[in-house]
């Protein structure tokens, strides 16, 4: 069996904060869990690493030895220095000597850290600190790497330097997990999750969830909002139509991914399940 | 400012805690150290020996309390009374002469003695019937508040920095996001858990070596007894004031919260554990807390060794009590922790045995 949570349902309380969610990331890939604030991302990944039972449905996942995993809110002691913190994960790993040090220097120079090694982790910027809590999760080499929004509130370029760090670990053969509120980043996963109220909406690999968009999407160059269920990319709307004709006034374009979230987003208000 | 006080008294009514200490718990403190601080002693609990025994225990009145009386016993078996603790003030009645012994680790019953023995000897010379009395303090013959207090405020000490600061150590880490990595890490609870009270039972052990030193050097406190039944009482009554600090930490969620319960918990410990008041004066209502509180055990140890030299076979009950609370407090942190670390392992195994039923 592959690792992951099938139909998986989370309750707190009466809250249902996941219904039903089945996500089975595969090894050497990035599987991305996107969604907008409350929607059950991190709750998925933290029943995905074991830090919520789950209320119904199966996971299976590698021994605690096999997981990496950085929670959203940060995962550093901010009172110890990068060294120190290195220290602490290896000996929690019983990583110990000259594999040690060797991991530890592989650790420091994929996530840029050596000329900051003495450095208090707490005075650290906050890209620099959520570096530091990606490579504390990578230092005992997990193949299960789980990240609850590691890029949110960061810059582009710690952004683009994390990513370089996540898809050296896919490389390696490690399955990775991550949630984001960002589209764009979600692209460049081969199997997306699209995550509403605890369920998922959209599954796939990004081609495979833009094919799968139904009815016709349009443009439309307007200052004012066109009828029906339109939204603005830039300067123009696109629109989304599901009737047999053809869109109206708008002009028929193929959606990228942007727009088949949106879509999918909008079937869900909307009811319709596909 | 109103909306200022809207919003604060909002916020005070979320916390459910800090509504509480303030209402309730000022009320309870009142009443419970009402009734305990009570330095008057009404009750001496005496041994009296010698042949004239019977005769001169007849005569005794409050506040002496005759808990026994036996003319074949003698001195011995009066001093070991003494120093067990089972008496405060011994009675060796002669033919013509009565010596009495005071507990001077007991410093108000002692004075109490001392002055109800001054108003009997008045009361006798007034009525020609003056019988010689000697009488003599054992333990502590110059009723030193210093030599009581030290040992006490040893153990003080070590619950200040054993529950204080422990208790903030599983918050923080809450608080820092890092508890949940620790959950995920290949730990067990009680690797956690030891690995979070080793430091701070280090840091402690010195402390209390220091004060004990201070003690001794700075208030001439004396010094009679084992230092390795000291050590062993130490190192039990250590476990249970981290375990309880571990406690603490678990069931609150932020640093506020620890440290309101741990105040909480060091409170009655100055006030009820026979530390300043004695725990027979104190109103039966609230005597009960005094023999829940580590502290109270640790002070008949650490006074029982430092100044009446007491073996370990003579300290045997607060040793086990103590080492039983250690146990309970201890596996009462780990069972709560247990559910910050591992909470998915529990539930997972239970849903095996449910699909292998339904199997």
């Amino acid at each position: 069996m592959n690792w992951g949570i099938e139909s998986a349902t989370v309750r707190y309380g009466s809250q249902v904060a996941l219904d039903g969610l089945t996500l089975q990331p595969e090894r050497g890939s990035v599987t991305v869990v996107i969604g907008g604030d409350g929607a059950g991302k991190s709750t998925c990944l933290k029943a995905l690493v074991g830090l919520i039972p789950l209320n119904g449905g199966t996971a299976c996942r590698p021994s605690k030895k096999e997981i990496g995993y950085v929670p959203a809110t940060g995962g550093v002691y901010p009172d110890l220095t990068v060294y120190e913190n290195l220290a602490f994960s290896g000996r929690s790993y019983g990583i110990k000597g000259s594999a040690f040090e060797k991991r530890r220097a592989k650790v420091l120079e994929l996530i840029g850290l050596r000329d900051v090694r003495e450095r208090l982790a707490g005075h650290l910027s906050g890209g620099m600190q959520r570096k530091l809590a990606v490579g504390l999760a990578l230092l005992h080499q997990p193949q299960l790497l789980v990240l609850d929004e590691p890029t949110t509130g960061l810059d582009p370029l710690s952004r683009a330097e994390l990513w370089r760090v996540i898809s050296h670990t896919a490389a390696q053969g490690a399955a990775v997990v991550l949630s984001t509120t960002y589209v764009n980043e979600a692209q460049r996963a081969s199997l997306v999750i699209l995550l509403s109220e605890g369920r998922s909406i959209a599954a796939g690999s990004p081609s495979q969830i833009i094919a799968g968009v139904p009815g016709k999407v349009g443009r439309v160059k307007s200052e004012r909002q066109p009828p029906g269920l339109a939204w603005r990319r830039g300067g123009i709307w696109h629109t989304w139509d599901l009737s047999k004709g053809t869109p109206g006034e708008a002009d028929r374009i193929e959606p990228d991914f942007n727009d088949a979230v949106i879509i999918a987003e909008l079937s869900h208000e909307i009811g319709i399940t596909r | 400012m109103w909306a200022m006080t809207v919003k604060e008294f909002r916020q005070l009514r979320r916390d459910h805690r800090t509504f509480a200490m303030m209402i309730v718990l000022p009320v309870l403190m009142l009443v419970i150290f009402g009734y305990a601080a009570n330095f008057t002693v009404s009750k001496i609990s005496t041994v009296v020996v010698g042949p004239q025994a019977m005769t001169v225990a007849a005569q005794l009145k409050a506040p002496f309390r005759v808990v026994e009386t036996d003319p074949k016993l003698g001195i011995s078996t009066a001093k070991s009374r003494l120093l067990n603790g089972r008496a405060e003030a011994a009675f060796i009645a002669e033919p013509g002469t009565t010596q009495v012994l005071m507990d001077g680790t007991q410093l108000f019953s002692t004075e109490t003695a001392e002055a109800a023995l001054g108003r009997m000897a008045q009361a006798a010379r007034a009525s020609g019937t003056a019988s010689p009395l000697s009488f003599s303090i054992l333990y502590n013959p110059r009723l030193n508040t210093s030599w009581v207090l030290v040992p006490g405020l040893a153990g003080l000490i070590l619950v200040f920095i054993g529950t204080l600061i422990t208790s903030l150590g599983v918050v923080r880490e809450r608080q820092s996001g890092t508890l949940e990595q620790l959950a995920v890490m290949p730990l067990r609870p009680w690797d956690v858990i030891a690995g979070k009270i080793v430091p701070y039972f280090i840091v402690a052990s010195l402390d209390l070596i220091v004060i004990i030193a201070v003690g001794i050097l700075l208030f001439g406190v004396p010094f009679v007894g084992n230092v390795a039944v000291f050590a062993l009482g130490a190192v039990f009554f250590l476990l249970v004031t981290l375990g309880m600090g571990v406690l603490i930490s678990t069931i609150s969620q932020n640093q506020g919260q620890a440290i309101q319960l741990a105040f909480m918990v060091m409170l009655p410990q100055i006030l009820l554990s026979g530390l300043i008041f004695p725990i027979s004066s104190m109103a039966v209502g609230v005597r009960w807390i005094s023999y829940i509180l580590p502290l109270t055990y640790f002070i008949d140890i650490s006074r029982g060794v430092m100044l009446k030299g007491m073996s370990i076979a003579a300290l045997l009950e607060p040793m086990v009590l103590l080492a039983i609370l250690a146990i309970v407090v201890l596996a009462l942190a780990m069972l709560r922790f247990r559910r910050d670390l591992a909470p998915s392992s529990r539930r997972y195994q239970s849903a095996m045995a449910e699909t292998r039923v339904t199997a």
